[in-house]
């Protein structure tokens, strides 16, 4: 349901208007991204992640729950949800901490949204998985280790 | 009577020597009570339970391991035990037909006297006395049940399916099953077990896009007036351990969360008792168990563990039983709940080893099976070799079935080293067997034999044993996926098993020199998950070798140099390869 909905928000605003717009002329791509922080989402480590997205040093908090799984079956398309109970959460960022760019996303969440996010991530090796929580002007983070194999030899 | 270890290798001789099978109840007054199945019903609400049969219609030998190693907390604990540790945990009697079943001790000399295990036609009997006694008893299937032998290959898993049915079958959960393909598993969900009543159930299957339920979660049932739900946990890394193409369209997982949830509603829809099928493997199951509330009894598989009692595991709310009943149809678990009021009062739990010369076979069943393998006989019955030596697989690292299979590929594909997958599922030979080729399909039927002849660098061939190793002794038992190492040809190694990820093997060499990290070596191996290969079947590049060799004999077993785990760790014993 989730990643239907995704793709067809993304068919409708992103391919769509921004596409048409882009094709005609009206806009550049770089103009197009303009909310895009290119600090954050190029960085090559966590710290830098963090630092692009204006956090430093979040809180661990019991209040933010990752769901992911264990091991994945596929690392092209690894589903991740996102739960935060922290009140007036603003945004939550989603972190692969080993793939070359670690950020992998961030979500703006407008005046009493419900802290939920679900989506799919790709990663190339096993690694944390970290949720980093905006809420009331301060961040707070927690993290699910999901591991990347192989494959085959099982029982 | 009593027996000493010396006493009962005594007896063992002279019977063997004298030709003495236990075929009797008279012969077996010395080592079995006569009335070894006399089991009186306890209590009110009744379960029977077997799993990873791997699709053994005849009875068969299987050996248990001696090194099963538990890592962290499960350190020596069942079911890490093996060998006298785990008779004395149980308090089984040395020397004893239990402590044949339940062992790998004295292993040739008493499959001599005992006979062999299993065998649909012997455990219909066996399953059928138990339900006497116990009226509306229902019979639970773990899976690992359609795949493990020729016929069940050959005849696309219709040879067991019919085979469960006629033996009673009620509830199945599945692993192997989905190695079919998901359209064969759900055609025969859908037809031949709709129509028999067969229940099949996995709450942790559901489909990729939608996240829904592909298999009933659970079933209620009343038995004796007692509301009662069994829920189906499926082997939560299908997906991952064997070939994704086979299931594309299913998300597995352990599915903690919505296990919980399918509790409560079992709980909140009056069942009394609440069992789990499982084919999470033991040490999943003890962690589930302890994250779960609300759960009576975990019925366990997919590790093979013959653990004679169950381990109870606290919870927040309560006690779970977590069971796990071995593997080749050697044993049925019986287990009977008192159910006073609103719950379970007390449970009596009983492993039997199904041993085939004391239960006499059902006709019926015998004769279902015949027929099913009439039109292969003389395929099966083709003679490969013979061994002098003593073939099994089980172990966490080798056994000599797979230095066989590692010592062919490597030989007939001239390559300098071979993977072979570490299975727990295979059958055992006595020393003077013939290698049939019904009994070399037993070590290799599966749905993608194929062999492969890599280039692989000493770092990719190192990334795969780190894998593996992590795959099994992972200290998260969540991260476990069941299996046993990878069985490796030609390279030794020295292995520590609780260490981390890429830190667990070193010293590697081939022929006595190191395995260089940049420099290529030639790896054979087979079973790949990944789809395409097109290599020989791995039974066919066997065949042959075994044709031309003729007799098996003198077999290097090659076996790490085992470190970090202790010289007196109970999950250990009799271990010729080096420990520290």
């Amino acid at each position: 349901m989730n990643a239907l909905r995704r793709n067809v928000l993304k068919g409708a605003a992103g391919a769509g208007a921004v596409a048409v717009a882009v094709a005609a002329g009206l806009l550049k791509p770089t103009q197009a991204m303009a909310a895009w922080n290119k600090g954050a989402f190029e960085a090559r480590n966590v710290g830098d992640a963090m630092k692009g997205l204006g956090v430093s040093g979040p809180a661990d908090s019991k209040d933010i729950t990752i769901k992911a799984p264990d091991i994945a079956e596929n690392g092209a398309v690894v589903p991740v949800e996102v739960t935060s109970g922290i009140a007036g959460t603003t945004s939550i960022a989603i972190i692969a901490e080993k793939n070359g760019t670690p950020l992998v996303g961030n979500f703006n969440l407008s005046g009493g949204t419900q802290g939920f996010i679900s989506t799919r991530i790709k990663m190339g090796q096993t690694s944390l998985v970290r949720a980093v929580v905006n809420a009331g002007g301060k961040s707070y983070t927690a993290a699910k280790e999901v591991k990347v194999t192989i494959g085959g030899c099982g029982g | 009577m009593h027996m000493n270890r010396r006493e009962f290798l005594q007896l063992l001789a002279v019977a063997a020597a004298s030709g003495m099978a236990l075929d009797s109840k008279s012969a077996l007054a010395g080592t079995a009570p006569a009335n070894f199945y006399d089991v009186p019903r306890h209590g009110n609400v009744s379960f029977l339970h077997f799993t990873d049969c791997h699709a053994q219609l005849l009875p068969v030998w299987f050996r248990e391991p001696n090194v099963n190693l538990g890592i962290g907390s499960a350190r020596g604990k069942a079911p890490h035990l093996v060998g006298q540790h785990l008779l004395k945990n149980f308090g089984v009697k040395p020397g004893s037909a239990e402590a044949h079943a339940f062992t790998y001790l004295d292993f040739t000399e008493a499959a001599k006297i005992y006979g062999k295990v299993g065998g649909f036609a012997h455990l219909k009997t066996l399953v059928d006395k138990m339900r006497a006694q116990r009226p509306g008893a229902l019979l639970l299937d773990g899976g690992d049940t359609w795949q493990g032998s020729a016929t069940s290959l050959w005849t696309n898993a219709q040879d067991m399916v019919d085979a469960c049915i006629a033996l009673g079958v009620d509830i199945m959960t599945p692993h192997w099953e989905a190695m079919f393909g998901a359209d064969r598993l759900m055609e025969i969900v859908n037809k031949d077990f709709k129509k028999a009543g067969v229940d099949f159930v996995a709450q942790n299957v559901v489909t990729n896009d939608f996240g829904d339920q592909v298999f009933k979660p659970y079933v209620m049932k009343e038995m004796n007036g007692v509301k009662v739900a069994v829920i189906g946990q499926a082997f939560p890394y299908t997906p991952i351990a064997n070939p994704r193409y086979h299931v594309p369209d299913w998300s597995y997982g352990i599915r903690d969360d919505s296990m919980q949830k399918w509790v409560d509603e079992a709980r909140a829809k009056g069942a009394k008792v609440v069992i789990v099928l499982s084919h999470n493997g033991m040490d999943v199951d003890l962690k589930m168990a302890r994250r779960v509330t609300g759960i009576d009894a975990i019925f366990g598989g997919h590790t093979h563990d013959g653990v004679p009692q169950p381990v109870k595991v606290k919870n927040a709310k309560g006690i779970t039983l977590v069971t796990n009943a071995g593997s080749n149809g050697k044993f049925l678990g019986v287990m009977d709940f008192d159910v006073r009021g609103n719950r379970v009062v007390s449970y009596k739990y009983r492993l039997l080893p199904v041993f085939s010369n004391l239960l006499p076979a059902d006709p019926a069943m015998t004769a279902l099976i015949k027929k099913v393998r009439a039109p292969y006989e003389a395929k099966l019955n083709e003679k490969l070799a013979v061994s002098d030596d003593f073939l099994y697989r089980r172990g966490n690292f080798n056994g000599t079935w797979d230095q066989l299979l590692v010592d062919a590929l490597m030989e007939v594909k001239g390559a300098d080293a071979a993977f072979s997958p570490g299975f727990r599922w295979g059958t055992t030979l006595l020393p003077g067997d013939a290698i049939t080729m019904e009994r070399l399909m037993d070590q290799t039927a599966i749905t993608y034999p194929q062999t492969t002849l890599t280039n692989m660098t000493g770092e990719t061939i190192k990334t795969i044993m780190e894998d593996v190793a992590d795959n099994l002794f992972n200290a998260d038992p969540y991260y476990q996926q069941g299996g046993d190492m990878v069985r490796v040809g030609g390279i030794e190694y020295t292995v520590n098993p609780n260490q981390t990820i890429g830190k667990r093997i070193s010293n590697m060499t081939l022929k006595g020199k190191p395995v260089v990290a940049n420099k290529t070596y030639k790896v054979a191996g087979w079973a790949p998950v990944a789809e395409g290969a097109t290599g020989e079947p791995i039974w066919d590049i066997v065949a042959s070798y075994l044709r031309d060799k003729k007799v098996i004999k003198g077999l290097k077993l090659n076996e790490p140099k085992i470190i970090g785990v202790g010289k007196s760790n109970p999950g250990i014993a009799d271990y010729k390869g080096g420990l520290s």
